[in-house]
């Protein structure tokens, strides 16, 4: 199980990668979505022993909303929208590369020096869920545009969600949708703010939302 | 140590004598020239007699000056240093007795070499010295001939502006240095080196002695944030001084780390991480500078910021190999590093000596004013060449040989098993900006020698170029086959190394023997072996090249145009846009400003493009700082009056408060 | 042992046109034409090196020397390449001769490029060093990976090191330092998506521009040479996989020639596949790659000890 899931971890940093090296939304969100999915599967490869029916659900769940719920919210407000790249955003990607590069070494570093317990099969999950915290965070930073921003949120939510799987021996479901609950809330408000900035701007661009301020 | 004297001896009659035949031009065009070759004749043998025994020899004379003595000592590290300035400064000197023919109708060139004689005797005092004040009195020197060197054209402002710069930069550092000895000379109880081996490096004094030796030293060699004067001052040099000044000069404030770090023993492993990251910085900054200028002797003054980052590179190895108790590493990197110093001296006044040459034939230093001087300078050219593909470390030339060790002394720390990672990242990194700096240096040289001396002549500049004369070809020639031997004989280049590092590296080294360096020779004998079958390839492939095309019918034609009929030597590629793709890449750290007058309707009259890189230390970092202590220190103008009186009693006052002071 | 250490060299200077007529082929296959024979290119570099040759009255020495230069420089880093585990020459650090060598080549078709004067000729050597500055580090960061991954620097330890087990413990590293080296790969001989070696405009061209006034038989040189470089970065791939299965002699051998049939596929489906990217964006590409080698530098250092 160990080499499937560090696999998969390393598929979803270089998800990271791509994220912060793409322009064009459409791409953005699939690979949003395919990182999501992988997430989405990670329960299932991290517990050593077999697989319940409760890890199936909540993995096959997770999955869903992550790799095709969110996306297709998030794709049909960018039709809506009428945007197609991502235009100057504060950082340029090659430099958002560097930096992708440069919090990597970093988790790892973090990583050797707090030292947690992990209950996943591989010892890597924790890095790489800093890894994705500080990606999803460095976009919401350094894009303008709102999809970007809400793709750069569920990064994050993906890297807490991964680090919570790791710490945590088993997922309590409550707890889990809950956090679901909340992702939907927040990208439904999401979506619907992106929806009304465009109508009102007619571009999803929230650098321009300051001339809103007296 | 009689020949050492003698060639002190030569050096100082040569100055005088230039000082005082200053009107006898054709005298002195021999004079000042000979005593500079006479003398490092004289001081070479002994130097290469001790690297090549491994034997030290010294002279201590006492002295009347508190805390000094006339001490001396010859050991391989410092016989090192002595060769490679001595060389250079020879070379240089016979390129100079061509080069100054130009200003003998208009300068004074017995002042010239005055100060020529002296700059080379001082550098040979700094290697061989061995009291601290004896140490700073020939470093000044140093300095201040150098400075007297570098004003040459004084009558121009850029010159005077550049001479300034380099004077309070060096300044700047000796004080550092001052404070430095005397923290040694406390703990040591003298100002004898000998007394400053005692020195734990764990200590606080340590840790400020290494510190203050980085700046200190760090500003005569270049290291990046200090280097601010290298730009500046070597474009403004002549030719054959700004040679000696990159090729061998800012290598003694390399040389005065390395001989501290001698005394300091268990050096902590955050002093080799400061090394590898001046290093890393010097090394791909230095070499992105150089990319973005346009003036070939800073470009080539930026190439030393970036070689002496290679060096701190192999230093940090070394000094890492020591605190995490790998001795490959430690080797390696010392013996790297310093052989690098070697190196970069031989390819870089090849460098500097071949642009002169080709400032004296066309006046400019521009490069997008040059162009296809291969045809009329071919031995000129030729040499550049040479010198280009040793400054980017390719085989089979000599700057491979001490990059290679670097590489192979980061490997060692890549695969030693540690409890801690640090040898394997410092290895890591060491590697990776290494291969960075290589491919921009590639990037680098290739614009130069390509936009040179290749392709048509962009302007008026190169229609009267020429070759030069015979004093200026002859240097060349000897340094283009040193870059080659020094390639092909690394190996028994090697047999001196242990040798030059032994005090560097005694406490990792210490029980293991020949087999140790025997395992590392045959690596260096492999290079040697490849290196000299490419060669043969290479030669072998052209013999089969020329047997075929001698059958077939060569016809000459005009570079493939793509069908337009009235192609100028104008459209062809120029530096700025060769450069530009990378320098857009490294638009943070460049900050190129360019200036863009757009063709403009449809009958467009003129149109113009400019670049400039302006150092970013420079702009961003030392002018702010200076303004602001030069509008805090004019508050201090008003207690100066202009009335000696006044200054007269200040002097009593400063007096008496520090009799008081003692006497409390 | 023997047979793929003696076999390594001939293999390559027969087998490397070859590739060449297996990726057109690919190619043709997926624009359903017939393409070219298999040969074509052995056909091409016999041919040139019959015919007469024209140069540019601007040219200098330079421009006639350096296909021969970089012809050796690539041959000489041949013979350190193994072949299923063992190559005919070897020693500790040979992985930094063998990357200068093509350094070397390098230096020497940017100059030559140069040396007409030609603007086009400049775009593509300016391109040239923007791009291969940036995928110097990648390959030397993968294979510092498998160095430490196999506890050994010369290129037939480091590839002769790696084991089936390896794959099981460190898998994921690997392979993406096999991607990267493809990258790398990819890149330096100007295939797409970094360059088009079937353009027709010289203004978007990187490595035919740069050989755009070479005839006759330099020409064929120049040809054969950038064949034989791309069996030798090929080679490393194909490595990665073959030594890891443990297959040595004669039937590495085997193995290894499939093996590198099939990475010519692989270039061919690629090349049919996808677009060229924007100049722009091949350095990201570029440093993606170097990312990716990062990557698994730290998988390896940090979780394999």
């Amino acid at each position: 199980m160990t080499l499937l899931m560090d696999s998969i971890l390393v598929l979803l940093i270089i998800a990271g990668f791509l994220l912060l090296s793409s322009s064009r939304l459409s791409n953005c969100i699939k690979i949003g979505a395919f990182q999501g999915l992988m997430v989405g599967f990670l329960p299932i490869v991290a517990s050593g022993s077999g697989i319940t029916y409760r890890i199936a659900t909540i993995a096959l769940v997770i999955a869903g909303m992550k790799g095709f719920v969110f996306p297709y919210l998030l794709s049909q407000t960018l039709r809506e929208s009428n945007t197609i790249k991502e235009i100057k955003p504060y950082i340029g990607y090659t430099a958002s590369i560097f930096f992708g590069v440069l919090s990597l070494v970093a988790s790892f570093w973090l990583d050797s020096r707090l030292s947690f317990s992990v209950a996943a099969s591989s010892r890597l999950v924790i890095p790489v869920a800093f890894s994705m915290m500080m990606t999803g965070l460095f976009m919401i930073v350094a894009r303008k545009t709102a999809v970007n921003q809400v793709i750069g949120y569920l990064v994050m939510e993906n890297g807490i969600y991964s680090f919570g799987l790791a710490i945590v021996r088993d997922v309590p479901l409550l707890v889990e949708l809950g956090v679901l609950m909340d992702m939907f809330m927040a990208v439904f408000v999401m979506g619907i703010a992106i929806y009304r900035i465009n109508r009102e701007f007619d571009h999803i661009d929230s650098d321009q939302l300051n001339t809103l301020k007296g | 140590m009689n020949l050492v004297l003698a060639a002190f001896g030569f050096l100082l009659l040569g100055a005088f004598l230039s000082l005082f035949l200053a009107k006898h031009i054709k005298i002195l065009r021999i004079a000042g020239p000979v005593s500079v070759v006479l003398g490092c004749c004289a001081g070479i043998i002994p130097a290469i007699i001790s690297i090549i025994r491994g034997i030290s020899e010294s002279l201590c004379i006492s002295w009347q000056i508190p805390f000094g003595s006339f001490s001396i000592e010859m050991d391989p590290l410092s016989a090192l240093f002595s060769i490679a300035i001595l060389f250079i400064s020879s070379l240089s000197a016979i390129f100079g007795s061509g080069y100054l023919r130009h200003y003998e109708d208009t300068k004074n060139i017995g002042i010239h070499w005055f100060f020529f004689n002296l700059l080379v005797a001082s550098m040979l005092m700094v290697v061989l010295a061995r009291n601290a004040v004896l140490f700073l009195l020939a470093w000044e020197i140093m300095s201040l001939s150098s400075f007297f060197l570098v004003v040459f054209e004084h009558e121009k402002a850029a010159v005077r502006r550049a001479g300034w710069t380099y004077f309070i930069a060096t300044h700047i550092g000796t004080a550092f240095l001052f404070v430095m000895f005397l923290l040694l000379g406390r703990k040591g109880g003298s100002l004898d080196f000998a007394s400053f081996h005692l020195v734990d490096g764990t200590g606080t004094v340590a840790c400020v002695v290494f510190l203050f030796a980085i700046i200190g030293f760090g500003t005569k060699a270049g290291f990046m944030p200090f280097h601010i004067w290298l730009p500046e001052a070597h474009p403004a040099a002549p030719s054959h001084v700004s040679a000696v000044m990159s090729g061998v000069m800012i290598k003694t404030g390399i040389y005065g780390l390395v001989r501290i770090l001698t005394f300091l023993e268990m050096p902590p492993p955050w002093w080799g991480w400061i090394l590898v990251i001046i290093g890393v910085v010097s090394g791909i900054c230095g070499v992105l500078f150089a990319l973005a200028q346009h003036d070939f002797k800073r470009l080539l003054a930026y190439h030393s910021v970036e070689n002496i980052g290679i060096i701190a590179l192999g230093l940090g190895i070394g000094l890492l190999g020591v605190s995490y108790d790998n001795p490959g590493m430690a080797f390696l990197g010392f013996a790297g590093g310093l052989l690098h110093v070697v190196n970069h001296a031989v390819f870089k006044s090849l460098l500097f000596l071949s642009a002169g040459a080709v400032l004296y034939s066309t006046g400019s230093r521009e490069i997008d004013h040059l162009g296809g001087l291969m045809k009329k300078m071919p031995y000129t050219a030729t040499a550049f060449l040479v010198g280009s593909v040793a400054i980017c470390g390719l085989p089979p030339l000599n700057g491979f040989i001490s990059e290679f060790m670097i590489y192979v002394g980061s490997f060692e720390g890549v695969l030693q098993d540690y409890m801690t990672e640090g040898p394997a990242v410092g290895g890591i990194i060491t590697v990776a900006s290494l291969a960075l700096i290589g491919g921009l240096a590639i990037a680098c040289f290739t614009k130069a020698f390509g936009i040179i001396f290749l392709g048509e002549s962009r302007s008026q500049h190169c229609d009267h170029a020429h070759e030069v004369n015979m004093a200026m070809k002859i240097p060349m020639l000897v340094l283009m086959t040193a870059c080659v031997l020094m390639g092909l004989w690394g190996s028994i280049i090697f047999d001196v190394m242990p040798g030059v590092t032994g005090l560097l590296t005694k406490t990792v080294i210490g029980g293991t023997g020949d087999d140790f360096f025997h395992s590392y020779k045959s690596i260096l004998l492999n290079v040697t072996f490849f290196a000299l079958a490419l060669i043969v390839v290479i030669v072998l492939f052209v013999y089969l090249r020329s047997r075929l095309m001698s059958r077939k019918h060569q016809a000459n034609a005009v570079t493939w145009d793509c069908g337009y009929l009235a192609p100028t030597a104008k459209m062809q590629y120029t530096a700025s846009s060769f450069a530009q793709p990378i320098t857009r890449l490294f638009q943070t750290f460049l900050r190129t400003t360019r200036r863009i007058s757009a063709p403009d309707g449809l009958f467009p009259k003129s149109a113009s493009f400019s670049s400039e890189t302006n150092d970013f230390y420079r702009e961003q970092v030392y002018k702010p700082t200076f303004n602001a202590m030069g509008s805090w220190l004019s508050k201090f103008r008003q207690i100066q009056h202009g009335r000696l009186n006044l200054y007269i009693m200040y002097v009593v006052l400063a007096l008496v408060v520090l009799f008081v002071w003692k006497l409390r | 042992m023997d047979i793929s250490r003696y076999m390594a060299v001939p293999l390559g200077l027969i087998m490397a046109p070859f590739l060449l007529g297996v990726i057109n082929r690919t190619k043709a296959f997926f624009a359903g034409r017939d393409g070219s024979p298999l040969l074509q290119a052995y056909f091409d570099i016999w041919k040139l090196l019959k015919k007469d040759a024209v140069y540019s009255r601007t040219t200098t020495w330079i421009f006639r020397m350096a296909p021969v230069i970089g012809l050796a420089a690539v041959i000489i880093a041949m013979t350190l390449v193994p072949v299923a585990g063992s190559s005919l020459f070897t020693f500790r650090g040979d992985l930094i001769f063998f990357a200068y060598c093509f350094g070397l080549m390098r230096f020497f078709t940017v100059v030559a490029a140069l040396d007409t004067g030609s603007s086009f000729e400049g775009m593509g050597a300016s391109r040239e060093v923007h791009f291969s500055t940036l995928a110097e580090p990648a390959l030397l960061l993968g294979l510092i990976a498998l160095s430490k991954l196999a506890g050994s620097f010369s290129l037939s330890g480091m590839f002769g090191g790696l084991s089936g087990s390896d794959w099981m413990g460190a898998g994921p590293a690997i392979a993406l330092v096999a991607i990267a080296i493809f990258i790398v790969f990819l890149a330096e001989n100007s295939r797409i998506p970094v360059d088009d070696p079937n353009t027709h405009l010289e203004l978007t061209m990187i490595h035919e521009v740069m050989i755009l006034d070479y005839s006759g038989p330099d020409l064929g040189i120049v040809l054969y040479a950038a064949s034989l470089k791309l069996w030798v970065l090929g080679a490393l791939i194909v490595n990665i996989f073959v030594c890891a299965a443990g297959l040595t002699g004669a039937v590495g051998l085997a193995v290894f020639a499939g093996g590198m049939f099939l990475l010519a596929v692989i270039v061919g489906i690629v090349e049919s596949m996808m677009a060229r990217l924007s100049l722009l964006k091949v350095p990201q590409f570029l440093i993606g790659a170097g990312s990716m080698a990062v990557l698994a530098l730290i998988l390896v250092l940090r979780f394999v000890k």
